[in-house]
């Protein structure tokens, strides 16, 4: 086959991609306080600024807790998008200030991928964030982003917790602080930190009974002042224990059970262990992050173009190390559950498979597979969260690991004993929140791009059957298929 | 030959199937990967297996639905494939496709919209019609490329990660030795089957593989309920159902990068996912409501006529050079299997690979990537 090469290749990417439907000076995600409070500080320098925020979410992805890991503890009122934002703009009544600051707000509007050149990648046109929302996605240019996404629940595994009924504390203070849409009436709260002493007041002065606080370590651990209001409400914190399991019906929770053997009558299990910086974003779009354990996990490492504010920022440091903290609890609760115990819900990985390595219940195993763990993985080198999730499933599901991608890190360094910080962080892949096909779709692209596209690369002799070569079939092959093999 | 030394560098799935196939015959096999086994394009492609353009195929054919025994992990092979045709363009094309698969004696059927709805219930009522092919098929990446280095390690051969080659020793013509930062493997053969960094590699000793690198995405969705067919490819995308229900889906734009001899220095995905998204909601309009979940890219090197390098290099003359040029894992159980006859055999017993030496490209002009616009943007 004779090929006449132009210089241009045209299935490449080269200048067929979608450009950004408008650009805005500053585009600020996440419209909490710190958010809010950087989109008026931005426009008040005469920039334009846009603003948005995911919430709030539909119901139906509330129940696959995004962005926080609601337990399915919501009420009805969920379901009414007009009331929910509505109880938004009631909350955050500096949003009204940013509008007359000049400030775009969308809310009920995902971010889902950041996209700029770099390593790897220089065909796009613009630097990018792409936005979506019930109808349609779009990219949006800016020149600086500032990410203000907050921290998410940390989940940790225990018999029982995959039912309804089992959240996480910051997704509890979103349901009564916001939208006043909490189902449940008795809790147990997971910890004793800050962050489950404020959020057990929160519900105490809400009209919920809080039947006390688990404590892992000898003592509880949040600042004097939080323990004393605790204890004054009359909720004990109780020491030296951990949840063995949760039991429930259709409804989810009805009762936990603690290492002491007292079971506790109660509808919802409320971990507050700690919060995660929500650095998918940054970590998707390959940017750089740290570990700072005082801060709460994995933060953004910071930059002019790309910054970062409040909680993803980093939790505030009081010297408590998170850490360490979460580790111990991580082994108390590895500890006491069975080789059955659920870690990753949506794959409905156990324990037992994790630390297996083995393949989901629709594989087979034969005896070589069975006779393949964990241990034997790690003579071959050491532990790499994103290796686990492709042997086991843990992580791969339509949550995107909200609910297991932390746990299994300290899992993995549990059983391998080494420190939380050598476990390399499970990549974070765009789109960072599930997108239904027909909302990511490119419904407008350039004609171009379909003009380029190949179904693989477009070589017109990498596809000729060898049979056919230097034989007449060739061209025809060449004349029917190319440009652009299947068009 | 049994007893004696091959060191492997690459653990993607040409070289760790390249190891598999030697320890059968009772080599001493050690496999040299810069991080994990399968961590670049073997671990990143739609887990296609129907290459009939290559000499590979019939082997290939033979090979894959016995891969679950002979490895003894499950790698979720899955025989045959369907071609869906949604513009009369398409069907057109897909028709003359069948048409040579038949001259060819590879077994195909056209499918009416009907059929094709009764094989893949998700796809449009609106396509023209379909291929479906009685051959081929598809895996699943992640799980054959740790199966192979299972399989391997079973056979008494050694898989060591985290270990970037950096050199050769060579003396008399011939690599004795392959060097990584903390240790030297001593060899009677060399297998050069690092994707991309091969040319980086074979530069050290004198040899210039011309190969270029390009970065390709895909997107995967949520589960969908399990199709009797999987392995769906047209409107211009290739991909597969998982046996767990997800549809993964890659296809379009491609785009050139410069890579160094550490490999990629990043694998990004861009905003390509909705492009990719739009044709699979296309394809598939009843599982457009689907959450896409990941997208994914990675680096796959061609050469310059897109058909694959195996070749026992005349200079040193214990070095095989195996690159499979983006259609590497499905082909794997037979390009271990040629690798194998041509350390062990000086030739590739099954098939006439001839069309794969490298010598193919003397002569070739210094600016090729230049005249074929392979050229990395700046």
């Amino acid at each position: 086959m004779e090929l006449n090469f132009t210089g241009t290749d045209v299935c490449a990417i080269t200048g067929t991609r979608s450009a950004p439907e408008t650009h805005y000076d500053v585009v600020v995600i996440g419209a909490g306080p710190t958010g809010i409070a950087a989109a008026i500080d931005a426009a008040q320098t005469g920039v334009s600024v846009l603003l948005v925020d995911e919430n709030p979410v539909s119901g139906a992805l509330m129940g696959n807790d995004v962005p926080l890991y609601f337990g399915g503890r919501m009420t009805a009122a969920t379901q009414n998008s007009q009331r929910m934002l509505e109880a938004i703009f009631m909350s955050e009544a500096a949003l009204e200030t940013a509008m007359e600051a000049g400030v775009e707000v969308l809310l009920s509007t995902t971010a889902w991928g950041v996209y700029r050149n770099g390593l790897g990648v220089a065909s796009l046109p613009d630097q990018v964030v792409g936005l979506a929302d019930a109808d349609r996605s779009w990219l949006v240019g800016f020149d600086r982003l500032v990410l203000a996404t907050g921290a998410r629940d940390l989940a940790m595994a225990f018999p029982g917790w995959n039912q309804p009924g089992v959240m996480g504390a910051a997704a509890l203070q979103m349901l009564l602080n916001r939208y006043d849409a909490f189902s449940g009436r008795r809790m147990l709260m997971l910890g004793s930190h800050d962050l489950a002493l404020e959020t057990a007041l929160l519900a105490h002065a809400r009209g919920i009974e809080v039947a006390g606080l688990v404590e892992v370590r000898g003592a509880p651990q949040g600042s004097a002042d939080l323990i004393a209001k605790v204890e004054a409400a009359g909720i004990t914190i109780r020491c030296g224990q951990t949840v063995t399991s949760a039991t429930g019906g259709i409804d989810g929770v009805e009762s936990a059970t603690l290492s002491t053997g007292e079971v506790v009558a109660c509808d919802t299990i409320c971990m507050a262990i700690g919060l995660v910086p929500s650095i998918e974003l940054v970590d998707a779009m390959h940017g750089a992050r740290t570990l700072d354990a005082m801060r709460g996990g994995y933060v953004p490492a910071g930059e002019a173009t790309v910054s970062a504010v409040g909680d993803c920022a980093g939790l505030a440091d009081t010297g408590f190390d998170h850490i360490a903290y979460r580790m111990d609890w991580m082994q108390a609760l590895s500890t006491i559950s069975a080789d059955d115990t659920i870690i990753c819900q949506c794959e409905e990985v156990t324990r037992a498979d994790l630390i297996g390595v083995q393949p989901p219940n629709y594989l087979s195993r034969p005896g070589p597979m069975c006779a393949r763990s964990l241990e034997t993985l790690l003579a071959d080198g050491p532990a790499d969260q994103d290796q686990i999730k492709r042997l086991t499933r843990a992580g791969m599901g339509v949550c995107q690991g909200r609910r297991c991608r932390d746990q299994v890190a300290m899992l993995l360094a549990l059983e391998a004993d080494v420190p939380f910080g050598t476990i390399p962080l499970a990549t974070h892949r765009a789109p960072v929140r599930p997108l239904p096909l027909k909302i990511l779709a490119d419904w407008n692209e350039p004609a171009e791009m379909d003009a380029a596209w190949d179904v693989w690369f477009g070589i017109p002799t990498a596809w000729v059957p060898h049979e056919d070569i230097g034989t007449v079939h060739e061209d025809e092959h060449r004349q029917m298929l190319y440009t652009g093999m299947y068009e | 030959m049994s007893g004696s030394e091959v060191v492997i560098v690459g653990g993607g799935v040409t070289g760790l199937s390249a190891g598999w196939w030697l320890a059968r015959s009772g080599v001493k096999v050690t496999v040299l990967d810069k991080y994990i086994v399968g961590w670049e394009a073997s671990g990143r492609n739609g887990g296609g297996a129907s290459h009939y353009a290559s000499p590979l195929f019939d082997e290939e054919q033979r090979m894959w639905p016995q891969m679950d025994e002979l490895l003894g992990y499950p790698t979720e092979h899955q025989k045959e494939r369907i071609i869906i045709a949604m513009t009369e363009r398409q069907w057109e094309q897909y028709r003359f496709v069948a048409e040579r698969h038949k001259r060819l004696g590879h077994p195909v059927e056209l499918l009416d919209t009907k059929q094709v709805l009764d094989a893949v219930p998700l796809a449009s009522e609106k396509c023209f019609g379909g291929v479906h092919y009685k051959f081929g098929g598809h895996a699943n990446p992640h799980r054959t490329v740790q199966a192979y280095a299972w399989a391997l390690q079973d056979l008494g051969g050694k898989i060591i990660q985290h270990s970037p080659v950096t050199g050769f020793d060579t003396a008399g013509g011939k690599v004795k030795a392959v060097k990584t930062a903390n240790a030297t493997y001593g060899c009677d053969t060399v297998v050069v089957a690092a994707g991309p960094q091969i040319p980086q590699l074979m530069a050290q000793l004198g040899v210039d593989i011309p190969l270029a690198a390009a970065r390709a995405e895909m997107i995967i969705t949520e589960p969908a309920p399990i199709m009797p067919i999987g392995g769906v490819d047209g409107h211009k995308l290739y991909g597969r159902q998982t046996m767990r229900g997800n549809l993964a889906f890659g296809g379009g734009p491609h785009e050139w990068v410069d890579t160094d001899a550490n490999g990629p220095a990043a694998r990004p995905s861009t905003p390509l996912a909705r492009n990719l998204a739009r044709r699979l909601a296309e394809l598939f309009p009843k599982a457009a409501h689907l959450n896409v979940i990941r997208s994914w890219a990675g680096v796959i090197e061609n050469s310059p006529d897109g058909r694959p390098i195996i070749d026992r290099l005349t200079s040193p003359d214990n070095v095989i050079v195996a690159s499979m040029s983006s259609v590497g894992f499905g082909l794997s159980p037979a390009s271990g299997h040629a690798v194998r006859d041509l350390v062990i055999d000086g030739r590739c017993t099954f098939a006439d690979i001839d069309m794969l030496k490298l010598s193919r490209f003397d002569g070739l002009e210094a600016d090729w990537r230049e005249k074929r616009g392979w050229m990395a943007l700046s």
